[in-house]
């Protein structure tokens, strides 16, 4: 998705549109390109729990669902902006905790906590974000590892926190976990919708100048370090939603949750899917999060079939499974 | 047009910049009026570039000023110089490859569109114009470029020539009152130099300055109104093109010091010619 979409453009138009020079294409790239494919996306989601509504599938979905969140907001970070971002757990615990603390202790409903936790949030990405964009590449990535190891540790000794056992007894956004469900798959919709409106504005148009050449993109008259900090702080906000749901969901976060496993699956999941395509990212989520979940019949190796999937998909498919488009569509 | 009567659009003063002890660019002075083609030339490594860098807020100057109407702009952040209203192009096409051409283009239009983060979350209809008018905008510098290739596919799958123009357009779309070239006919054939040389015309038309960095001294003497000669970093001549042409110093400057007579003779005649004098 990282070519912009025209607006008011009649569904099955785009292919007709096209210039010629793509070649004849497949069924398979058709399907990719449809305009639809979110709306099929969001109907699966909807009806999944007519399917299968046990608590276990359902929490399953539950927290696949808060990974495509996750993964959305990262994406942003280093699909649109290049910035290789080892820490994003932080952002996943720094909403969590902001909204699992303020609930707990001010026995607040969940919701009352977003504005904290937005405020919380976005100094979390300035704070960590303006020592830290002024790196580049490599540099980044060792520094971030560095935040998001910072975060962890800390909520594992502070005492407001609850150290190492974390936070018990948070307060759920709904009543059930049917409800819970649907509550997070509109939000996550939401949260993507935005991620790729985003993605195609202004704004995500230097996100991409920035990664693809930074010096080319100031000499446009584009503030690097300010469009840099300002995916940063995107990445920030959905991350940090998505940490409220995750507290909403489980009712209890631990430190464990947060660790460069977290950070590193979420990168998974967005270059398994496509750095810099929605669609991809969201489909890389899923995988990431329910695969382990399907595997589990293999026992103790599921995490190696796990990983040896994962190498024959990123050796067949480097680009991911559903990469972002350098073509556009014609107005 | 010599720049000396009104207020220049640019003036460079006594500009030094050194890496460690190496002086890149030792006093360079020059003024380019408005609409006024002004070119830099000078063998490899003279200092061109790192003129171009220092101007436009890549590198910052060890010593000298760069003013824009009589504003310092020296250390500005260039995209606070681009802001200003001068745009460039670089020596090695810094093209956003995996983006469509439009979308390049686009970027030239990056400080016009006014949009915020609620706009494009909602799609108002001041998204909807913004979109339209870059959109708009590319297309039309585009044409005026004179590109033929695909502008929807990803920049780098356009031929080279192409790619150039794709790189002036994106500098175009800035709307700049100034315009750093350079070297842009580096690697284009000789028809495509000549459409080159007629789109930095048609350019200079618009009312747009141009500094032009290139080694074609067919086009240099051709297109521009002044030329400054580096060498080593040292600027040996600044003058109408006849007048740096017969200079001896700008002869040697690119010969070097043991030509006899007749090389030097010779090179004249290919200066003089419109031939490629580029050593």
């Amino acid at each position: 998705m990282t070519a912009t979409v025209p607006q008011g453009t009649p569904p099955g138009a785009p292919s007709s549109a096209r210039p010629r020079g793509a070649g004849p294409r497949s069924i398979a790239s058709r399907l990719m390109d449809n305009r639809w494919a979110g709306l099929v996306g969001l109907a699966v989601a909807l009806l999944a729990p007519f399917v299968n509504a046990t608590p276990y599938a359902l929490s399953v979905m539950t927290s696949a669902a808060i990974f495509v969140m996750l993964a959305a907001g990262l994406n942003i970070v280093v699909g649109y902006c290049g910035l290789l971002d080892l820490g994003y757990a932080a952002f996943f615990a720094v909403g969590a905790y902001t909204s699992g603390v303020l609930s707990t202790r001010f026995d607040l409903p969940l919701v009352a906590t977003l504005p904290a936790v937005l405020v919380v949030t976005v100094l979390a990405g300035l704070i960590i974000g303006a020592p830290t964009l002024r790196l580049r590449s490599d540099y980044l990535a060792i520094v971030t590892l560095g935040f998001g190891e910072i975060i962890r540790v800390t909520a594992n000794n502070l005492d407001v926190t609850g150290g190492p056992s974390g936070i018990y007894g948070i307060p759920g956004l709904t009543g059930g976990p049917v409800s819970m469900y649907y509550v997070t798959v509109l939000v996550v919709a939401v949260a993507v919708v935005g991620a790729a409106r985003l993605g195609r504005s202004r704004l995500g148009r230097a996100w991409r100048f920035v990664r693809e050449d930074e010096d080319a993109a100031e000499a446009m008259g584009v503030h690097t370090y300010k469009i840099k900090m300002a995916a940063y702080v995107a990445g920030a906000i959905w991350g940090g939603l998505a940490g409220v749901l995750f507290a909403a969901h489980l009712s209890a976060i631990s430190p464990g949750s947060f660790t460069f496993l977290q950070s590193a699956l979420v990168l998974m999941a967005v270059v398994l899917g496509g750095m810099g395509s929605i669609r991809g990212v969201v489909v890389g989520a899923v995988i990431i999060s329910v695969l382990p979940e399907l595997l589990r019949d293999l026992a103790d190796y599921r995490f190696l079939a796990f990983g040896v999937l994962l190498i024959t998909v990123m050796l067949v498919r480097p680009q991911g499974l559903w990469p972002a488009r350098s073509r556009e569509v014609a107005q | 047009m010599n720049g000396t009567g009104n207020a220049p659009l640019l003036s460079v003063e006594g500009l030094r910049l050194s890496f460690g002890g190496v002086l890149a660019i030792d006093g360079l002075t020059f003024g380019v009026g408005e609409a006024e083609i002004v070119s830099v030339i000078g063998p490899n490594g003279a200092g061109k570039t790192s003129a171009f860098n220092c101007v436009t807020g890549f590198y910052r100057p060890t010593a000298g000023a760069v003013r824009l109407r009589g504003r310092d702009i020296t250390g500005l952040r260039p995209s606070a110089v681009a802001a200003l209203g001068v745009a460039r192009t670089f020596q090695n096409l810094r093209l956003f490859g995996e983006m469509s051409v439009l979308d390049n283009v686009r970027a030239g239009t990056h400080l016009r569109i006014r949009q915020n983060v609620l706009d494009a979350l909602l799609h108002t209809p001041r998204y909807r114009r913004g979109e339209r008018e870059s959109t708009e905008q590319a297309h039309h510098w585009l044409d005026f470029a004179g590109l033929r290739g695909d502008r929807y596919g990803p920049a780098r799958a356009l031929p080279y020539g192409e790619q150039r123009r794709v790189e002036i357009a994106r500098a175009l779309a800035r709307r700049p009152d100034l315009l750093l070239l350079d070297e842009p006919a580096a690697g284009l054939n000789h028809g495509e130099k000549a459409e080159m040389l007629d789109l930095i015309r048609r350019i200079r038309e618009l009312g747009i300055a141009i500094v032009l960095i290139e080694h074609d001294m067919g086009l240099v003497m051709d297109v521009s109104q002044r030329v400054v000669v580096l060498n080593f970093g040292r600027e040996i001549a600044d003058g109408p093109p006849d007048e740096v042409r017969r200079n001896p110093e700008v002869v040697e400057a690119y010969l070097g010091r043991d030509a006899d007579e007749a090389e030097i003779e010779q090179a004249r005649a290919s200066v003089a010619g419109g031939r490629d004098g580029g050593a």
